[in-house]
Order: C-alpha cells, then sequence, then structure tokens
C-alpha cells in the first residue's frame, strides 16, 4: 500500500515542489486586492481615489526596485535570488498598469481629452506613462519561449528595464511638490540599485 | 477646541459643508508633516495661546492684538466658503472669523501702502516639519496680498471653524482664508501682519515660482504644470468608485466678488 501510494503521489509531489513559487503570484496581488476593500470599506480616508492611485504607483514603483535589487544582491552577498526576477518584475508591471487605470478610469473618468493633453503636455505624465510602455514588451517576452527564442537579443531588450526605473523615478520625485522623508528613500534605494552594478566586486577570489 | 459666539454672515449661499472630521483631518500643514494626516497627527504639542498678532510696516496706528480679545470679539461671523486646494481637491468649510478689512482700517494704512505680507510662526520644537531639511521650504511660512485684495470684504482672518476655535491643525489660533485663491494662500497660525509698497515674496512662489504664482486665483483655464486645474475631486465621499469630480468655477465661484480685482490684467502671466 505505501509503496502503491508514493507511485501515484510521487510525479504530482514533484510537479508541486517544483513550482511552489506560482504561490506569490497570488500573494503578489494582495496589496491591490486590499486597497480595493479599503477603497470600497471608507478606510482610505477623504480623497480615497487620490490614495489608491498613489498607493499602486508605489507598490509598482518598490517592485521594480526588488526585481533591480537582486543582481546586485548575488553579486554582493553570493544570495541567489534570480529566479524571482520574472516574479517582482511581471508584479511590478501589472500595479503599473492598475496605476494608469486607476488614473485614468477612476481618477479621470476616461475623460479623453483632459487625459491627451496631460499626455502629450506634462513631464510629470510623460516620464511615467513611457516608463510603463518600455515594461510591456518585457512582460511580454517575459517566458521561457520568448528567452529562447530571443536568444542575446533578449538580454539586450530586457536592459529597458533601466530606462525604465530612471523615468520611473522621475516620475515618483515629481508626484511630491518637494522632495521628503517618504520619497528620498526610494530615490536613494533606485540610485544604490542601480550605481551598484558599476561597483568593483570586494571579493577574496577577485584578488587572482 | 472651544466654542465661539459666533452669528451667520453674508457669503453662505446654499453649500453644504464637507463632513468636520474631514475638515480636521485632511490637512496640508507642511509644519507639521506632509502627508494629509499628519497635521492631525502631529500638532498635539503645538501651543496656540497664549498669542499676540502683529499689525505693522506702513500703518499710522500699529497694532498689537491679544488672541483672547479677538476670540471674544462680536464681530466674529459665520462664512460658508468653497476651498479648492492647488491639488485639484475642494472642500467646502463653515469659518468663523473676522473680516481682515476692519482689523487693517483699525491700523489705519499709509497710502503708500500697496500689499500685505503675512509671516506664520517658527517653531521647530512644536511643529516637527520645521526640522525637515529635506524639502527646501524656508520657514517661516510666508504669504502675500495686494491691498486692494486683502480689503476685499471676502477675505476673513479665521479664529474657527463648524462654530469652535481652530484646531491645531487648521492653523490656530488664526489664519487667513481668502475663497477665490487656492488654499495655500490660507496661511495658518499668523503672527504678523505688515503693511509694504511692493509685493512680498511668497513661500511657494520662492520654492516653485513656474507652478505656484502670486495671485494663485483659481482658475479653471490655466493648468498646473503637472495637472489640470478644470476639474476637481470633491472630498468628503469616502468611497472609491462613488467618489466625484466637479468642474471648477472661475474663482472658485467668486468671480462676482473679486473679477474688478483682475481688470485687465492677463492672468495666464498672472496666475
Amino acid at each position: 500500500m505505501p509503496a502503491d501510494e508514493a507511485r501515484v503521489i510521487s510525479p504530482m509531489g514533484a510537479k508541486l515542489k517544483k513550482h511552489w513559487r506560482v504561490v506569490f503570484y497570488p500573494l503578489g496581488m494582495t496589496p491591490a486586492l486590499w486597497l480595493v476593500w479599503q477603497g470600497q470599506h471608507g478606510a482610505l480616508g477623504a480623497d480615497p481615489v487620490n490614495v489608491f492611485e498613489r498607493s499602486l504607483g508605489l507598490w509598482a514603483f518598490r517592485l521594480l526596485l526588488v526585481c533591480l535589487a537582486l543582481a546586485p544582491l548575488r553579486r554582493f552577498t553570493g544570495l541567489n535570488l534570480l529566479r524571482y526576477r520574472r516574479l517582482t518584475g511581471l508584479l511590478a508591471f501589472f500595479y503599473a498598469s492598475l496605476h494608469l487605470l486607476a488614473y485614468a478610469g477612476l481618477d479621470h473618468g476616461f475623460d479623453w481629452s483632459v487625459l491627451w493633453t496631460d499626455v502629450t503636455h506634462r513631464y510629470f505624465i510623460i516620464f511615467g506613462m513611457s516608463a510603463l510602455f518600455m515594461l510591456i514588451p518585457l512582460a511580454q517576452t517575459s517566458n521561457m519561449f520568448s528567452m529562447r527564442l530571443l536568444k542575446r537579443r533578449w538580454k539586450l531588450l530586457h536592459s529597458l528595464i533601466f530606462p525604465a526605473a530612471v523615468l520611473a523615478g522621475i516620475h515618483f520625485f515629481l508626484s511630491f511638490k518637494t522632495l521628503n522623508s517618504v520619497s528620498a528613500p526610494y530615490l536613494a534605494a533606485l540610485a544604490i540599485v542601480l550605481l551598484s552594478r558599476f561597483l568593483p566586486r570586494f571579493q577574496a577570489g577577485s584578488r587572482l | 477646541a472651544a466654542a465661539l459666539q459666533t452669528h451667520s454672515g453674508p457669503y453662505s449661499g446654499s453649500l453644504t459643508p464637507t463632513p468636520h472630521d474631514d475638515v480636521t483631518h485632511y490637512n496640508n500643514f507642511y509644519e507639521f508633516g506632509m502627508d494629509k494626516g499628519d497635521p492631525a497627527a502631529h500638532s498635539q504639542d503645538f501651543h496656540p495661546l497664549p498669542w499676540t498678532l502683529e499689525i505693522t510696516g506702513l500703518v499710522r496706528k500699529p497694532v498689537r492684538l491679544d488672541i483672547d480679545q479677538l476670540l471674544h470679539s462680536p464681530a466674529i461671523e459665520e462664512r460658508i466658503y468653497r476651498m479648492r486646494c492647488v491639488e485639484a481637491w475642494s472642500m467646502v468649510i463653515p469659518w468663523d472669523g473676522i473680516p481682515l478689512a476692519s482689523l487693517l482700517k483699525d491700523a489705519d494704512p499709509d497710502p503708500k501702502a500697496t500689499h500685505v505680507a503675512f509671516e506664520s510662526v517658527l517653531r521647530p520644537s512644536e511643529m516637527p516639519g520645521q526640522n525637515e531639511g529635506l524639502s527646501g521650504i524656508q520657514w517661516p511660512y510666508v504669504e502675500g496680498l495686494r491691498l486692494d485684495e486683502a480689503m476685499n470684504p471676502l477675505t476673513l482672518l479665521a479664529l474657527g471653524i463648524y462654530g469652535e476655535t481652530l484646531p491645531n491643525q487648521n492653523g490656530a489660533p488664526i489664519r487667513l482664508v481668502v475663497p477665490w485663491k487656492y488654499g495655500f494662500k490660507g496661511i495658518k497660525s499668523i503672527q504678523r501682519i505688515r503693511l509694504l509698497d511692493h509685493e512680498p515674496p511668497t513661500t511657494w512662489n520662492r520654492l516653485a515660482s513656474d507652478e505656484y504664482g502670486f495671485y494663485a486665483n483659481v482658475n479653471p483655464q490655466v493648468d498646473h504644470p503637472r495637472w489640470s486645474q478644470a476639474t476637481e475631486r470633491v472630498i468628503g465621499s469616502h468611497s472609491l468608485f462613488g467618489a466625484t469630480r466637479q468642474p471648477t468655477l472661475m474663482f472658485n465661484g467668486y468671480g462676482e466678488q473679486v473679477a474688478d480685482l483682475y481688470r485687465g490684467m492677463d492672468l495666464r502671466k498672472n496666475f
């Protein structure tokens, strides 16, 4: 009996063991669901649309920062979490898309004339929108099939994340009237994850 | 907040006030922090009493007013005004206050005076936001009006809201209310009023002159560089999917009373 059971369950078990990380996708969506729940229950305060919109944008930026931090993290600490780059990158794109939807739909009721003026005249909006558009091809080619298909060009294409992050950072900075203790740490984090790529790696092995 | 002796004044119209809780918990008062909830959360150490308000500069009779006297003045009246923030949201607030013009007249302005400068309080020990070095804001907060704007009957020095003395987060003990201008002109916790013969510097204009002009009149046709000013989010719905936007009115709906002040001026230039 135990032997039979093992034979039936082990392929399933192996599959689960291999792909258990998919739980992070629904988990990554909980902040969005939580914000919607709060919004419907009056917990987002006096200006709920604004808080909702800004919170989604902030989550997008946070996830983008985590995604960008994984490579330097391995380089400087040896901790390899590169397998989470796709997850965090896709979630960042998901939140950025919701952020755009909240801005266009909830905030402006899809008033195209207002949105058109924003997109064509205001650097604040242009920077944010460009960052989101740069993430679209990255999300589209985040699968193994595209990786194999594009080979070396895949890496080149995905280096779009750097200009996207810089533009998102400027957009984030401009969303406040002045620099402040909320925005400064995020901007510092962005500078660190971007600039750390140019730092030499200080490890004993590299002295050879 | 203590109860104020107040009576109904003109200019109330048929406006429905924003809920008290929103008026007192959704504030821009950077001296207490930049988040809208910061002023209510971080202003409990601020002491608005005792307080003296000075009216000096180009006046024949400089005045030093004890706030206690003002708080018991029979001249306090209720004015229900629209409040339009430059950030494209709006409220309706029942203020209790004294028209600025009556206090200025008591000081007897010199004929050379053309402008009025206002100065807020500098108390980093009681106002945590004044210790924040990143913002680049120079404290104390300063604002200004042209003398004729200051003398307009709509311009109010508010001592209370909702029939009670001002909560700290709303600018206790005395603040300016200029309902046809963006909210940031309404300088809070005023200590000094000076009459001048030139336009005084103002805090936000000093920081970003392309975004915040000296006049800062509510104008749906002149956009902020980062967003349209044609419409505004109405504060108070508390519902994410039931929130409303409404068209912004020229001079915030007070054109009849103030449009004459700007006759012949290019309001795109003098924004």
